[in-house]
């Protein structure tokens, strides 16, 4: 099947479609994440064979006494010799229906912030549950990330199911505990898989240890899982980039703005409004390189053309008249503190969100959330590296922004040091 | 109305967004050309970026003066062709001034040199961005390097230091002195690439097609016979049909056995090859566990 593409002007491409899905996983040293994703890869066959041999070699150099899988993800050398994972690892596989984009996250808690921007960008979220250990404080954290960073699907792994004897009471029994707990989050979809990874019972091809499991095999859920209609295709926003104003001979008066659609829908005619200055105009065109449009969605990359000459500049936004973004200049956020220096309670951050950026100050920590229980702490004085609380912010000058819960693009933000340019805080307003 | 959108696109359009971002909010960008076909993908995005205008920045080439001649050709035409300006920043300038020592002997390569030559063009130059083609798939190192990759005063990468990067929102705050690379190829494969430039129609240098060219084996890889480049005793020379899957220095970038013709023939033989291409056609990541690792320390691609 072929898809109508920017760079293709609509017409039909040669090469074969196929989407692409990002997903995070989120685990521990013991708990098999490494060799799920390792069988991943392996079994669809993208693990080449020069890899491979580095792997069996090191594993045998370090006397692991078996092919260690997890060197593959472990990049760095600090990772190799300490045996840990520390940052995200970025993997990529495909099949013929899709390309994945695997974040590889550490699962301990002293590592939530990586966990939290391998989530940032996911479809799907895979959770790794040990089969002997139940659902345990770490699987609660996972979960609460995976809710909190609106990831729209949640896969939970039951691993290791050859050693509890392909059990489906075990398997049924942590089903009902996670539920219990997931219902307390805000997750739309989640669906479990009784999987062993050693093994490959239910990773790629159905197992045949566990017949009374009727539902798919891991891969063919991650195929087969719907994540086009996760795009949010109603309220129309589209931040301004880039100014093109070529100035040449042929084009003098061509003058086009530049971005990628962060939600919605733009055609040509379509009335719009430019914010802040809310001046009313219409789409005259939408350009690309390989020629006009006529409509663009997340998350294409095109030029706008405006009918009026109106002022528009980076860190504007265009959308429609009767749909447009709270422009605040207080907000609530809820944010995931990344530094070693913790958060001062009435501290000033550059805070940079979509094409725009500002300063805030913190008025208020209204409370720190523990990951694990979701106790609220009214009286916490700071944030610590990888605690996440809800705070109120005043901005410097006004933002253009929706819910993060039903605009992740619109709603999302960064907090930076302006001392040091360092990355400290990742927000989601509420 | 699903509003589809294939995998290519999708790349194409996150590596679009993270050029126009970086040109907006830094003042002096550069954008890193080998003539590799990871390069000349990055050059054609930032065209598409910045359409129907030009490229708002120059285009450099790190000059190790041991290249492949149909490159520096290709180079040049295509350079001349979408009117940008090139700087080339030269390795013999840096050995003949001082800078560094060049590596003698048959093993002897400048790769490791061009750091210090790439370091010296970016504070003569004061650029604050340098885009690079490279690609997290590479390279163990690389699959945890950010987009936006912060470089210090002495152009190093702290791996452990790394800025978080969430959503589509990058951090380019940088002080004078400092530096980002940025890659807005990090999510690409080298499949994605082939398929990229098979769709697209791009050119590229014909040594990354087949043709008859005279060779010698060493350690298990095939070398172009070359004026730079001393041959081992009992090293000799060849004619083989090959074609290459990486272009670098033409001293550590060794060439496959292949009858691939054309760009449809390079897609089939990439989809199936069961070896990474740094594996198999570059000596420079043989050294050691950690060599690219070091190496991006040291300020390098």
């Amino acid at each position: 099947m072929a898809t109508p593409g920017a760079a293709t002007n609509g017409k039909p491409t040669t090469t074969r479609t196929s989407e692409l899905v990002r997903f995070a996983t989120a685990g521990s040293v013991d708990d098999g994440k490494s060799t799920l994703i390792g069988r991943l890869l392996y079994d669809t066959k993208s693990i080449f064979e020069d890899q491979l041999e580095h792997v069996e070699e090191t594993s045998k150099r370090r006397g692991d006494g078996y092919v260690n899988l997890a060197l593959l993800t472990d990049g760095l050398r600090a990772e190799r010799e300490q045996g840990i994972t520390i940052d995200v690892a970025y993997r990529y596989f495909h099949t013929p229906r899709r390309k994945f984009i695997i974040a590889d996250t550490p699962g301990h808690e002293q590592y939530t912030r990586n966990m939290v921007t391998g989530a940032s960008t996911a479809d799907l979220a895979l959770v790794l549950v040990d089969a002997r250990k139940g659902v345990l404080e770490q699987s609660h954290r996972h979960a609460f990330i995976a809710s909190l960073l609106r990831i729209p699907h949640l896969v939970v792994c039951v691993n290791k199911m050859d050693l509890v004897d392909w059990d489906q009471e075990v398997f049924d029994r942590i089903t009902a505990d996670f539920t219990g707990w997931a219902a307390k989050l805000d997750i739309q979809d989640v669906t479990f898989i009784p999987v062993s990874a050693l093994h490959g019972d239910n990773v790629v091809d159905r197992s045949e240890n566990m017949p009374w499991y009727q539902g798919p095999s891991l891969l063919y859920h991650l195929e087969h899982v719907h994540v086009a209609s996760d795009r949010n295709l109603q309220d129309a926003r589209f931040p301004v980039q880039w100014v093109t104003r070529p100035m040449s001979d042929e084009l003098h008066d061509y003058r086009g703005y530049a971005g990628e659609v962060a939600s919605g829908v733009f055609r040509t005619g379509d009335e719009v409004v430019v914010l802040p200055s809310g001046r009313t105009s219409r789409i005259a065109g939408i350009d690309t390189f390989d020629g006009e449009i006529d409509e663009a969605y997340p998350p294409l990359s095109v030029t706008l053309r405006l009918e009026d000459e109106i002022d528009v500049s980076r860190g504007d936004m265009i959308c429609r008249p009767a749909n447009r973004p709270k422009e605040a200049r207080d907000i609530d956020a809820m944010v995931c503190w990344m530094s070693e220096r913790p958060l001062s309670p009435s501290g000033r951050y550059r805070i940079k969100h979509t094409s725009r950026t500002a300063l805030a100050r913190v008025e208020q920590l209204t409370y720190r959330i523990d990951v694990n229980s979701l106790h609220r702490d009214e009286d916490a004085e700071g944030l610590e590296l990888n605690e996440i609380g809800k705070l109120r912010l005043r901005l410097s000058a006004p933002l253009l922004v929706d819910e993060y819960r039903r605009n992740r693009a619109t709603g999302s933000f960064v907090l930076i040091d302006e001392s040091t340019n360092d990355t400290v805080g990742a927000g989601m307003v509420l | 109305m699903t509003y589809e959108i294939s995998h290519l696109r999708a790349l194409e359009s996150e590596a679009i967004h993270v050029i126009r971002e970086v040109a907006a909010e830094l003042e002096r960008a550069v954008l890193l050309f080998s003539g590799g076909k990871d390069s000349a993908v990055l050059l054609h995005l930032a065209r598409k970026a910045f359409h129907p205008g030009g490229l708002p920045f120059p285009v450099m080439h790190v000059d190790t003066g041991h290249n492949f001649p149909e490159v520096i050709e290709y180079r040049d035409r295509l350079v001349d062709e979408m009117g940008a300006r090139l700087i080339v920043a030269s390795v013999q300038d840096s050995i003949d001034n001082g800078r560094v020592t060049e590596e003698s002997g048959p093993r002897a390569s400048r790769n490791r040199l061009q750091s210090v030559t790439l370091l010296d063009a970016i504070e003569e130059h004061g650029f604050r961005a340098a885009f690079g083609g490279a690609r997290r798939d590479e390279e163990r190192a690389r699959a945890k390097e950010r987009i936006l990759s912060f470089r210090d005063d002495f152009g190093q990468w702290d791996p452990k230091g790394q800025r978080p990067e969430l959503w589509n929102i990058y951090n380019g705050f940088v002080k004078p002195g400092e530096h980002v690379r940025v890659f807005p190829l990090s999510n690409w494969t080298e499949l994605d690439v082939w398929q990229y430039i098979a769709e697209e129609k791009l050119e590229l240098p014909n040594i990354y097609f087949a043709h008859e060219r005279e060779v010698f084996e060493r350690d298990g890889m095939l070398y172009a016979v070359s004026d730079f480049v001393e041959l081992l005793p009992g090293e000799e020379p060849f004619k083989k049909w090959v074609r290459f899957r990486t272009v670098g220095d033409m001293s550590c970038t060794g060439a496959v056995a292949s009858e691939a013709k054309t760009l449809p023939d390079v897609v089939a033989e990439i989809a199936a090859t069961r070896v990474t291409e740094r594996g198999e056609t570059r000596a420079d990541d043989r050294i050691s566990e950690a060599a690219m690792e070091d190496r991006k320390k040291e300020g390098y691609f």
